[in-house]
């Protein structure tokens, strides 16, 4: 009796699956289960961030803040040396990070994991311990300049920290792993058979990679590279420890306005720049980005 | 011979990539009191300096505390939202995901001056409620994202044949799909402590005098008071980020393995 009423009910569940209802939870469990999230981002997130911009705007003049933004030169400095320390930071990435991940994408067993391994070490080392280890190797009294001074290349210590140049070498060494990794997993998505086809059709091996294989990891490319800049125009914490005075960028300045000069609506309008300019950049890539695979290759 | 050279030129490469990371284990064991390569003399004094100090002991104990909460938070929220996002019928789903990835876009100073702002009249700053919210939304879109691409590889249909075996909803997702999703979710809690652990620039604006994570005191002591106790705080730190990360690896190989 009992296990008739069981198979009875397992039947009718089964009907139920059948036509499909049953393949997705319930609207209800679902915004149940997602409630959690929307608590925490709203009040950790999209409330802190729209309130600080709602800040640069509450002034008697509401857009006050900005036009002193751009129309101080010396902000407007600030502004354009950081999209131009940005620039030069993702060329840089890109020009030793494309070979590096095609070599790597060309490994085999355990080269393969040691040159994976390169890029994961420094990826989920703290950003204070490379910026340390830059400190450590440009200073004054620095391993490379006790090294040239050593060798008799110098005769006193080159001024390499807290100059622009010390801040590119350093971000671009932070951001490398960020552009090597998407193009990596582009390239390694490109069936080998494709270029070996181009080879056999009498194409040379710089041919074979200019018409078939480069064009096919532009996604990577472009995720790449829109990853590092937009790292690289937010980046606080390396620029403030290894860059000078004249090598300020938007994140030192905001930083400043607020911790030192408490100034909330200026560092609010330097923020939103910095917000905005983000936004449009990821929206303008969104397709290049396609985040899930972006973030997959982080781990 | 240009196939030599390349190598030799992505070798290179390779090696400053990890040439800072592991630069610091020889300054920490450096007995010099200033930085000098190759080192001059072993010793772990500046090890038992780090121990023995008590704003670094405080501080990192604040750190372990604020990273162990953030893990707990973030990896239940992010695989309860996961879940919703990859099998739920949601209303509005590809916002959701784009809302979820948002802490990952927004510049870190924007949302660290922004957390300043609304936490300090409420008294949220140097804290640990204050650090676990600020870090629990920084590390919830790895767990999201990370959870998502494991559930999508599990077959629906296997929580189907359970419910039609008359098990119930929740038997069903704790019976079938969980124990199949344990490995994600272990590496996404690896990564939500991770990322609470190592995050500097946001707890650099939500410390205060009080209440410094490791990495707000890093800052500062690289900033104004460069020792060779920074050395041996950072090859700790690299030891512990490390670690999680072979743990990462293990999860991930024996997952392919199954």
């Amino acid at each position: 009796m009992t296990s008739s009423l069981a198979r009875q009910s397992a039947a009718s569940t089964f009907r139920g699956l059948l036509t499909g209802s049953s393949r997705h939870y319930s609207p209800l469990l679902a915004i149940l289960l997602i409630l959690p999230l929307l608590i925490l981002l709203a009040a950790g997130f999209v409330y802190p961030v729209l309130r600080l911009v709602g800040i640069s705007l509450s002034e008697a003049a509401p857009f006050e803040p900005y036009r002193r933004a751009f129309e101080n030169p010396l902000y407007m400095q600030v502004l354009l040396r950081t999209f131009r320390i940005a620039t030069v930071v993702t060329f840089a990435c890109f020009a030793i990070g494309y070979p590096t991940a095609y070599a790597i994408a060309h490994m085999r067993g355990r080269l393969a994991k040691l040159g994976m391994a390169c890029l994961f070490i420094p990826l989920w080392t703290s950003v204070l311990v490379r910026s340390y280890a830059w400190i450590v190797l440009l200073g004054r009294n620095g391993i490379i300049n006790n090294l040239l001074l050593d060798m008799g290349l110098i005769s006193a210590p080159l001024k390499m920290l807290y100059t622009e140049g010390a801040v590119i070498v350093a971000m671009t060494h932070v951001l490398m792993p960020f552009m090597i990794l998407p193009i990596h997993s582009a390239l390694r998505s490109i069936p080998s058979a494709y270029e070996q086809a181009a080879r056999n059709l009498g194409a040379g091996r710089m041919v074979a990679f200019r018409r078939v294989t480069f064009p096919l990891s532009l996604p990577g490319v472009f995720a790449g590279c829109v990853i590092c800049f937009i790292l690289a125009i937010g980046f606080y914490i390396t620029p403030a420890l290894v860059g000078g005075p004249g090598a300020l960028m938007m994140a030192t300045l905001i930083g400043q306005q607020t911790i030192v000069l408490l100034d909330w609506p200026f560092a609010a309008a330097l923020s939103a720049i910095l917000l905005v300019a983000t936004l449009l950049l990821v929206m303008v890539f969104r397709r290049a980005l396609s985040f899930s695979k972006g973030l997959n290759s982080v781990h | 011979m240009v196939r030599r050279s390349a190598d030799l030129v992505i070798a290179t490469v390779l090696f400053f990539l990890v040439l800072p990371t592991l630069l610091v284990v020889p300054l920490a064991l450096n007995d010099a009191s200033y930085i000098a390569f190759p080192p001059q003399g072993l010793t772990l004094r500046w090890f038992e300096a780090y121990l023995s100090d008590p704003d670094w002991r405080i501080a990192t104990i604040f750190s372990l505390e604020i990273a162990a909460a953030t893990t707990v938070v973030a990896t239940i929220v992010g695989t309860m939202a996961a879940i919703a996002l990859v099998r739920g019928k949601l209303p509005g789903k590809a916002l959701l995901q784009v809302l979820c990835l948002g802490p990952m876009i927004v510049p870190p100073i924007v949302f660290g001056v922004a957390l300043y702002l609304v936490f300090s009249p409420l008294q949220l700053t140097g804290n640990l409620p204050g650090f676990v919210l600020a870090h629990s939304v920084l590390a919830v879109p790895f767990v999201v994202v990370i959870v998502s691409a494991a559930l999508e590889r599990i077959d629906p249909l296997l929580e189907l044949a359970a419910l039609s075996c008359g098990a119930s909803r929740l038997r069903a997702f704790f019976g079938v799909t969980l124990p199949n999703l344990a490995p994600a979710v272990a590496t996404a809690a690896v990564f939500a402590f991770l990322t609470s652990f190592d995050e500097a620039t946001v707890s650099f604006f939500i410390s205060d005098t009080g209440g410094k994570t490791i990495s707000r005191k890093m800052f500062e002591d690289i900033d104004f008071n460069l020792t060779p106790v920074i050395a041996a705080v950072s090859a700790i730190v690299v030891a512990v980020s490390l670690l999680l990360m072979g743990a990462i690896h293990l999860l991930n190989g024996r997952q392919e393995q199954q």
